[in-house]
């Protein structure tokens, strides 16, 4: 296990390193640059600042700093918003990112599998074919369609909830954005678990099971559910990914002061560092991520670790 | 299988790699030019709310509240409320005493005397001074503070030549004769020094904050400002809160507690939001809901007039349109301007046959042609385009270059039709993202035709006539005409104000005379504004000053 553990760690710099070269390289490529405007700069004001932010040197040596920042754990300061430091907006986004993309994976997971599970249990029926129809359209419809109506519903037409911000990040804040957020996920989860329990269920262990009289909420609980759920945790870093990217969407939508805002708003304003960091951070999150789902498949499936 | 994990994930970590370059590449987001507020004095016979809160949207939101170092829109909306200049804006625009109770300006107009208010104070109770003044403009100027606009101080002795660093900062013409008195002296008569003197290049800042902090003194914490109001907090990319200033000279005369500004850079989010209640004014309105927006909220719609300007250039340096006037003149006439603005635009704004929006003490210049029939105008342009060497079976091929936006999109396409329908030209539309475009029409290499908007950064002719000189860098079009640069250059120096405004106008007639330019129309300012705020008045800066305001019972 110890020597699994250690393979999958020692995979992860590789890709990390070709992730933040070629991040570097793109976002340099993009036309156009952070001191772009309307306003044309004095030469000399823009000279000190090529200077102040070190793009006057050449390419390879910006990445060599940039690389030996991010060594100690600095991303350097942000180009647009010029008086913080990437570090710091990381700071302040991530916590709410994560709490929003958190809440969203909790509540696709606990809907996803209770409604996949009740599916297959009902297969064929007419609960059944309502559930899945129910979560084709929620795996049809974009996020950013999903967002307005239900603002236009329960902020602007009820007045339940608030159509957009944070407030002091109180529920009623978060609920429109989390229930947006999950909703494709919890559309997916649930055909992933439908499809693997039905297999499950079929299979000669279940007979088994029932053969030797133990009664089906039991032999769903203590046999099924954990063979069922593989295929749901192998999804788990996908899905990460998928909510990772779909807050950049919602939060834009909410005015949510997450990081995905932060990611859509440093792109378009060539603001480097800002983007950079998004990118290293949220990279290096995923790479953890998967590296847990790999130790958790290994602990549940035997014959991976080998 | 657990392979397959792994592949997944480095395909999703490709993935974010790529959107965050292609991000770069796609979108588009307009940045903007600086604008803000109202009337002193409360109001009398009317109920105001107990909670005197106020929520403004806000566009993208500020980038720093460093009076020096900020450019744009939203972060002069918030630096107004934050500092005061020697001068500010009454609800209407006119330029009133701010810090400064009075001036003096000497008879060739060169040197200007300000008397400070004895009681003006920092928010932190601290005497503010001319010393403060002078550090200011000193900083300001001075290259190593980074500052995106201090060129705007251009008519000041010695500023062009301290933000080059050819000299040193002290050397700039300000000077404190005493703890009340400031002295600025011009290098040229400015008639519009006093309006320049609201710009946020010109606010004083506070000099043992700049000390302790350096360039990162505007955060929460830090901020000391002499404005209405203090800062109270600031989430990035949520909302700026701000309180009031105590130590504010006219504290007694303020109504609003405090104000949150929101960033919210999608209009139809920001709309919502103002339906919920949320948002008491709006910084913009998406234009595809104004119509739902008439039906509905009509009464809290407010567009009034701003100082902009809508148009596409021509690049002078290449053909087809280098030394091809009647070309240039063809494709301007054939663009029928009332279809624009009352079908695509259709927020009221004007048709524009001249370069300078409507203004106090100038008289507009327009194109001969202005009054004439579309039918007419078209007439003239077919007979322009067949005398410029093109015809059905020869006809023009031209790139219109814009900044991807729906709006500037739909209005492109509908110029490219009109351009097809009357001459028979074959426009090819093309668009680029925000920072690309701005890249791509400053290199004046590739493009042939491009749009551009211009707003004016000061209450001033000049603002817009400065644009077109040779020198000027953001001259796109290349327009280059020693007549047109030897009126701006006479209308500089002159200190009797009609023979200035004589001379722009005639510069303006130049102008449109040479068509580098194609005026499509001036600019209105569009909010959506809850019935309840009162002390707001449209003015065609759209500047406004939250101190102004006040909040009725509802």
């Amino acid at each position: 296990m110890l020597n699994f553990m250690l393979r999958r760690l020692l995979s992860a710099i590789p890709t990390l390193f070709i992730l933040i070269a070629l991040a570097f390289m793109l976002i340099r490529a993009a036309p156009g640059g952070p001191f772009d405007s309307e306003n044309q700069l004095p030469a000399e004001v823009e000279a000190n600042l090529r200077n102040a932010y070190h793009l006057d040197e050449p390419l390879y040596q910006q990445f060599g700093r940039y690389l030996a920042n991010l060594a100690r754990g600095d991303f350097g300061p942000s180009f647009q918003y010029r008086d913080f430091s990437v570090t710091e907006l990381i700071r302040s986004g991530f916590p709410v990112s994560l709490r929003l993309g958190g809440l969203a994976m909790l509540l696709a997971l606990m809907v996803g599998i209770s409604a996949g599970a009740y599916a297959a249990l009902k297969q064929n029926t007419t609960a059944d074919y309502s559930v899945m129809t129910a979560m084709m359209v929620g795996i049809s419809i974009p996020n950013f369609v999903v967002a307005p109506l239900l603002i236009l519903l329960f902020a602007v037409g009820l007045r339940w909830l608030p159509a957009g911000g944070l407030g002091d990040g109180e529920v009623r804040h978060l609920l429109l954005p989390v229930i947006a957020l999950a909703m494709p996920q919890i559309a997916y989860i649930a055909r992933l678990m439908r499809g693997s329990m039905i297999e499950v269920l079929r299979s000669p262990f279940i007979r088994t099971a029932r053969a030797q009289g133990l009664t089906m909420p039991r032999i769903i609980v203590l046999h099924a559910l954990k063979p069922a759920l593989l295929p749901v945790i192998s999804y788990l870093g996908p899905a990460t990914a998928a909510v990772i990217t779909g807050s950049v969407v919602i939060e834009q939508i909410f005015g949510i002061p997450g990081l995905g805002r932060f990611f859509v708003q440093g792109a378009l304003n060539r603001d480097y560092t800002l983007v950079m960091g998004v990118v290293v951070f949220y990279g290096s999150l995923i790479i953890i991520f998967n590296f847990f789902v790999d130790l958790v498949y290994g602990w549940l499936d035997p014959r991976v670790r080998l | 299988m657990p392979g397959s994990i792994s592949f997944t994930a480095s395909v999703s970590l490709a993935c974010l790699a790529i959107v965050a370059a292609l991000l770069g590449g796609c979108g588009g987001n307009e940045a903007g030019s600086p604008q803000a507020a109202v009337e002193i004095g409360g109001p009398s016979g009317t109920e105001l709310a107990a909670d005197q809160t106020l929520h403004v949207g806000n566009g993208t939101g500020p980038q720093t509240l460093d009076p020096h170092r900020a450019e744009g829109v939203p972060s002069a909306n918030i630096l107004r409320d934050l500092f005061e200049g020697l001068t500010i804006e009454a609800p209407d625009g006119s330029i009133v005493p701010g810090v400064a109770k009075s001036w003096d300006i000497s008879a060739d107009g060169l040197v200007y005397t300000f008397h400070l208010h004895d009681d003006a104070k920092w928010s932190n109770g601290d005497p503010l001074t001319a010393e403060d003044f002078v550090f200011s403009l000193r900083r300001s100027t001075d290259p190593a503070t980074m500052s995106h606009y201090s060129s705007i101080l251009e008519p000041i002795v010695n500023a062009m030549e301290v933000i080059t660093g050819e000299k040193s900062p002290e050397e700039l013409g300000v000077e404190a004769l005493d703890a009340l008195t400031l002295v600025i002296r011009l290098q040229r008569p400015t008639a519009y020094l006093l309006g320049l003197l609201t710009h946020s290049t010109t606010y004083p800042v506070h000099r043992a904050s700049v000390g302790q902090y350096g360039n990162q003194f505007a955060r929460e914490g830090r901020l000391i400002g002499n404005g209405a109001y203090t800062l109270d907090e600031w989430v990035v990319q949520s909302h700026i809160k701000l309180i009031r200033n105590k130590f504010y000279r006219d504290n007694a005369a303020t109504t609003i507690d405090s104000v949150y500004y929101y960033s919210i850079e999608n209009q139809d989010a920001e709309l919502k939001r103002f339906r919920a209640d949320e948002l008491d004014i709006t910084e913009e309105i998406p234009y595809q809901q104004l119509p739902w927006i008439r039906e509905n909220l009509a009464d809290q719609l407010v567009i009034s007039p701003y100082l902009g300007s809508y148009y596409f250039g021509f690049n002078m340096t290449r053909e087809p349109f280098k030394n091809n006037l009647q070309l240039r003149r063809a494709l301007s006439l054939a663009i029928d301007r009332d279809i624009i603005t009352s079908r695509i635009t259709n927020a009221g704004e004007i048709p524009a046959y001249g370069w300078v929006p409507q203004m106090a003490g100038y008289k507009q210049v327009a194109s001969e042609w202005a009054g004439w029939t579309q039918a007419e105008r078209n007439a003239e342009a077919q007979r322009l385009y067949s005398e410029a060497g093109y015809s059905i079976d020869k006809p023009l091929k031209i790139e219109l270059l814009y900044n991807t936006s729906a709006n500037h999109k739909r209005l492109s396409v509908a110029i490219a039709s009109m351009w097809k329908q009357t001459l028979g030209v074959e426009t090819k539309l093309l668009n680029q993202e925000w920072k690309v475009f701005l890249a791509t029409r400053k290199l004046m290499k590739i493009t042939q035709i491009f749009r551009a908007g211009w707003i004016g950064d000061y209450n001033d002719v000049f603002t817009f006539a400065q644009l077109m000189h040779s020198a000027n860098e953001m001259n796109h079009s290349g327009y280059s005409s020693s007549r047109y640069d030897e009126l701006i250059e006479r209308a500089a120096d002159e200190t009797d104000l009609q023979a200035r405004a004589d001379f722009l106008n005639q510069a303006e007639h130049v102008l449109l005379e040479d068509m580098p330019i194609i005026p499509i129309y001036f600019y209105v300012s569009k909010h959506l504004i809850k019935s309840w705020v009162g002390g707001r008045q449209p003015n065609i800066m759209d500047h406004h000053y939250t101190k102004n305001f006040y909040i009725l019972q509802h």
